[in-house]
C-alpha cells in the first residue's frame, strides 16, 4: 500500500487530495450543522457555494484546460436553472418525492444546457481568441433576452409555452386550466418555486463535477484537449480532430454548468433571467482566474473564499464591495509576486509538483 | 515593484475619495450605531427590527432613504421612553435577490424579530417566502409588486400595489385627458415596470382609451431613447406614460427636449426622485405628472417636522420611499401597542399576534393624505394614489 502511494504520480496525488478535501469539508460542515454551530447566514450560503464551485470547475475546463475564453458561462447556468425549474414544477404531482424530483431536474438542466452548448459550440468553436469571447458574450445576452420573453405554464394537459416577443402576450394567453401552475412569467422570471435544493445534493453535484472533470482531463481525450491548447497546429499535424475535442470540452463544461444552474434555481423561490447576466459570467471567471487556470482545487478554494467574503465583510457596511475589490487586487498582486511564490513553495514543498501540474 | 506601489496607491485614493462621497450614508450608520448602544443598555426590552434594502448600487437612493427615515422614526419612538423600544439593524442587498436572502439570514443571526423590508420588489419575492416559513412579521415600505403579499399572511405593504397604480393612472388620464393619444415606454426586464404597464393597458383597453405606441427598453439599453421617442412622436402621441424609475425617465426627458418633442409626461411612484436626479436639469421636469402619496412640501405639521428633521440630519429632501418607511415604523408601533406583545417574545409569537391586529388598525401617517390607512387580510393597504404635477421645482396637486 505504501509503495502504491510512493509510486503514484504527483498529479494523481493532488487529485485524490482534492476529493478528500471536499469530502472532509462536507463532513465537517454537516457535523457542525447538526450541532447547531453553523450560523444561518453561512447555512444559507452552502447551496449557492456548491453551485458556484461547479460553475467555476466547469468553466476551468473551457478556460484553463481548453484554453478558450468563454464569457457566456452564466447563459448555460440560466438554461439549466429554468429547464430545471420547469421540470421540477411540472413533476410536482407526478413525483411527490423531493429528492427524486430534484435529481430529475438536475439531469434535465444538464441535458438542455448540453444541447444548447452543442448548438452554440459548432459554429463558435471555429473561432479563435477574442472572437470566441465576443460570441459567447453575445450568447449569454441572447439567452437572457429569450428567457425574458418566455412564458411557461403547466396544467393537466401538459406544458404551455409561448414566446412574448412583441410584448402583447401575457400569462392569460397561455390558456391554462383552473388548477394550472404559472412557472415562468417572462421578465418576472420564475416565482413561487418550491425550494427543494439541499446541501447534500450540492455536495454530490460537486463530487460528480470533480470526477467528470478530473477524469476527463487526465484521460487520452484530456491530453488531446491540452495539446490543442498548447499548440493547435502541432496537435492537428499529429491527427487530432480539433473541432471534436474542443466540442467535447465545451459541451461537458456547458452541461455541468446547467446542472449547477438547476440546483441554484431550485434553491430560490424567485429566479429571474437578469440574474444570469454578463456580470455573473465575469464573477465565475474571476473565481477561475484567481484560483489558477487549469488548477481545479484552486478554483474550488477561490470560489468558496470569494463567495463568502462579501458576506463576511458585512461589518464594513457601505464599504463592503470596496474592501472586496481591494482584497481582489491584493490577492492578484500577492499570487503573482515571485517572492511570495518561493515562500509558499518553501513552506509546502509539494507545491512544486502542483506548479508543474499547472 | 513601482507598478505595484502605484496600483496600491490608486486603490487607496479610490477608497478615500469614495469614503468622502459616502458621507451621508456613513452618517446614517453612525446614528444607527449610537442608538444601538443606547438600547443595548436595556437589553431584552428593545424589538430588533431589520431593514433590508439597496444601500449601495443603482437603487441606493431608495434604500438609504428608507434606512434614514426608519432611523428617524425609531429615534422618535425611543425618545418617548415608553415600554416599546426599537433597535434598528440595516443590511444591504444591492437590489439583488440572491444577496437579499443572504442579508436576511445575517439579520436572523443577529436576532431579528420583525422585518421592515425589503425596499424593492425583486428581492422581496425571494425573502418573503423565507420570512413566511420562519414566521417573521414583515412590513414592506415600498415593494409594490402584487406577488409580494400573495400566498402569505405575514406580509403587509405600506405602499400601494402595482396593479392599483396602473389602473389608477389610466383612470386619472381618462378623466383629465379624455382625448389623449397615449404612448407607453416601459422597461421589459423589470417586474415593477411590467406589472404597472399590464394593469394600465388592461384598464385603458376597458375604458376605450387610445394607446398609439408602446416602446420597451432593458437595463442594458437605458441610456438612449431616441428610437422610442421618435416612434412615439411619429405615432402622434401627445401623452407619454412612463411606468419606470426616475433614472431612465431623466434620460427620456432630456432627449425628448433635445428633439423638440413635448408631450405631457405621466409617471408613477418611481418618478419620485426626478428632481434630485444626478446630471439632470430639473427645469425639464416642469409639468411632469406623477403618482405619489407623499409630497415634501405638504403643509401639515407631521410632514414638515419629518422633512425638517431629515434635512437637518442628512442634508437632503426625503422621497416617498422614506415617508413610507417612516409610516411603516409607526404602523409597527401601533400594531405592537394593540397586540400587547413584548420584546422578549420570539419572532413566531410576535408574528402571530401582529397578524391578528393588523386588519383592525387605522393609521394616520405621512403618506395617508389626511385619511387613515387600513389593511385587508391579504396585506394590501387602502391608500389611493394621487397625482401631482411638478411646478417650480415642487409637487403641486393639480
Amino acid at each position: 500500500m505504501k509503495s502504491y502511494f510512493k509510486n503514484m504520480k504527483t498529479i494523481t496525488k493532488v487529485d485524490y487530495a482534492t476529493y478528500l478535501g471536499v469530502i472532509l469539508a462536507f463532513i465537517v460542515v454537516s457535523i457542525c450543522q447538526s450541532q447547531g454551530l453553523v450560523s444561518r447566514s453561512l447555512g444559507g450560503m452552502l447551496v449557492p457555494i456548491c453551485c458556484y464551485v461547479c460553475m467555476s470547475v466547469s468553466l476551468n475546463l473551457t478556460v484553463g484546460v481548453l484554453g478558450e475564453l468563454s464569457l457566456g458561462h452564466a447563459g448555460f447556468m440560466s438554461v439549466g436553472a429554468f429547464s430545471g425549474i420547469i421540470t421540477a414544477m411540472s413533476l410536482q404531482s407526478a413525483v411527490p418525492n423531493d429528492l427524486v424530483r430534484m435529481v430529475i431536474a438536475l439531469v434535465a438542466g444538464a441535458f438542455f444546457a448540453a444541447i444548447v452548448g452543442f448548438i452554440v459550440g459548432i459554429p463558435v468553436l471555429r473561432l479563435r481568441g477574442d472572437y470566441l469571447a465576443i460570441v459567447t458574450l453575445a450568447f449569454g445576452e441572447i439567452i437572457k433576452d429569450l428567457i425574458n420573453c418566455l412564458l411557461v405554464g403547466w396544467d393537466e394537459n401538459g406544458l404551455h409555452i409561448a414566446l412574448n416577443v412583441d410584448g402583447t402576450k401575457s400569462m392569460s394567453s397561455l390558456g391554462l386550466s383552473e388548477n394550472g401552475i404559472e412557472i415562468i412569467k417572462g421578465a418576472q422570471g420564475a416565482t413561487g418555486n418550491a425550494r427543494i435544493a439541499t446541501f447534500a445534493m450540492g455536495f454530490v453535484l460537486v463530487m460528480i463535477t470533480l470526477v467528470v472533470v478530473l477524469n476527463l482531463v487526465r484521460s487520452r481525450t484530456g491530453r488531446a484537449i491540452m495539446a490543442i491548447r498548447d499548440n493547435r497546429i502541432a496537435a492537428e499535424s499529429v491527427g487530432i480532430n480539433v473541432t471534436k475535442y474542443k466540442l467535447i470540452a465545451f459541451v461537458t463544461s456547458a452541461s455541468l454548468a446547467g446542472a449547477a444552474g438547476a440546483l441554484f434555481g431550485l434553491n430560490y423561490s424567485n429566479v429571474t433571467a437578469v440574474q444570469f447576466d454578463f456580470n455573473t459570467s465575469i464573477l465565475v471567471l474571476v473565481y477561475v482566474v484567481l484560483g489558477g487556470l487549469g488548477n481545479i482545487w484552486g478554483s474550488i478554494v477561490a470560489t468558496v473564499i470569494l463567495y463568502v467574503l462579501p458576506e463576511a465583510l458585512r461589518q464594513f457596511s457601505d464599504y463592503r464591495m470596496l474592501v472586496y475589490a481591494i482584497v481582489l487586487i491584493l490577492v492578484m498582486l500577492a499570487t503573482n509576486n515571485p517572492q511570495v511564490r518561493t515562500l509558499i513553495s518553501r513552506i509546502i514543498p509539494r507545491r512544486k509538483g502542483a506548479a508543474l501540474d499547472e | 515593484m513601482k507598478k505595484k506601489l502605484l496600483a496600491l496607491a490608486l486603490a487607496l485614493t479610490m477608497a478615500l475619495s469614495l469614503a468622502a462621497c459616502g458621507g451621508d450614508s456613513s452618517n446614517a450608520d453612525s446614528t444607527g450605531e449610537t442608538s444601538t448602544e443606547e438600547n443595548s443598555g436595556a437589553s431584552g426590552t428593545a424589538f430588533k427590527v431589520g431593514v433590508i434594502g439597496p444601500m449601495t448600487g443603482g437603487a441606493a437612493i431608495y434604500g438609504t432613504c428608507v434606512a434614514n427615515s426608519a432611523q428617524i422614526a425609531v429615534d422618535e419612538i425611543n425618545a418617548l421612553g415608553g415600554d416599546i423600544q426599537f433597535e434598528l439593524m440595516v443590511e444591504d442587498d444591492v437590489n439583488d435577490a440572491e444577496t437579499s436572502l443572504n442579508a436576511y439570514n445575517a439579520l436572523m443571526d443577529d436576532g431579528m424579530q420583525i422585518l421592515v423590508g425589503t425596499v424593492t420588489t425583486t428581492p422581496a419575492l425571494n425573502v418573503v417566502p423565507q420570512a413566511y416559513e420562519d414566521r417573521v412579521f414583515t412590513i414592506t415600505p415600498s415593494a409594490s409588486g402584487d406577488d409580494v403579499i400573495e400566498n402569505n399572511d405575514n406580509v403587509f405593504q405600506i405602499c400601494f400595489t402595482d396593479s392599483n397604480q396602473g389602473s389608477r393612472s389610466a383612470q386619472y388620464i381618462n378623466e383629465h385627458f379624455p382625448d389623449a393619444k397615449i404612448a407607453i415606454i416601459y422597461k421589459n426586464d423589470d417586474q415593477y415596470s411590467i406589472g404597472i404597464r399590464d394593469n394600465f393597458k388592461a384598464e385603458a383597453d376597458a375604458r376605450g382609451m387610445s394607446v398609439v405606441y408602446e416602446g420597451t427598453f432593458t437595463e442594458a439599453s437605458q441610456t438612449d431613447f431616441n428610437v422610442q421617442l421618435a416612434a412615439a412622436q411619429s405615432a402622434g402621441a401627445d401623452l407619454l406614460f412612463l411606468p419606470i424609475y426616475y433614472t431612465p425617465a431623466s434620460v427620456i426627458l432630456t432627449q425628448a427636449n433635445a428633439m423638440g418633442y413635448a408631450p405631457t409626461f405621466f409617471g408613477v411612484d418611481g418618478m419620485d426622485g426626478i428632481l434630485t436626479a444626478e446630471n439632470f436639469d430639473a427645469s425639464l421636469a416642469e409639468g411632469v405628472y406623477l403618482l405619489t402619496p407623499f409630497s415634501a412640501d405638504a403643509e401639515d405639521e407631521m410632514t414638515q417636522n419629518f422633512v425638517a428633521e431629515y434635512q437637518d440630519r442628512f442634508g437632503e429632501i426625503p422621497n416617498q420611499f422614506g415617508a413610507d418607511a417612516y409610516d411603516a415604523i409607526y404602523t409597527l408601533y401601533q400594531a405592537i401597542q394593540a397586540a400587547g406583545v413584548t420584546a422578549d417574545m420570539s419572532n413566531e409569537e410576535i408574528c402571530d399576534a401582529l397578524i391578528e391586529v393588523m386588519p383592525t388598525l387605522a393609521v394616520t401617517g405621512l403618506t395617508s393624505a389626511g385619511s387613515e390607512m387600513t389593511w385587508d387580510e391579504n396585506g394590501a393597504v387602502s391608500k389611493d394614489p394621487t397625482a401631482v404635477i411638478i411646478e417650480n421645482g415642487t409637487y403641486v396637486t393639480p
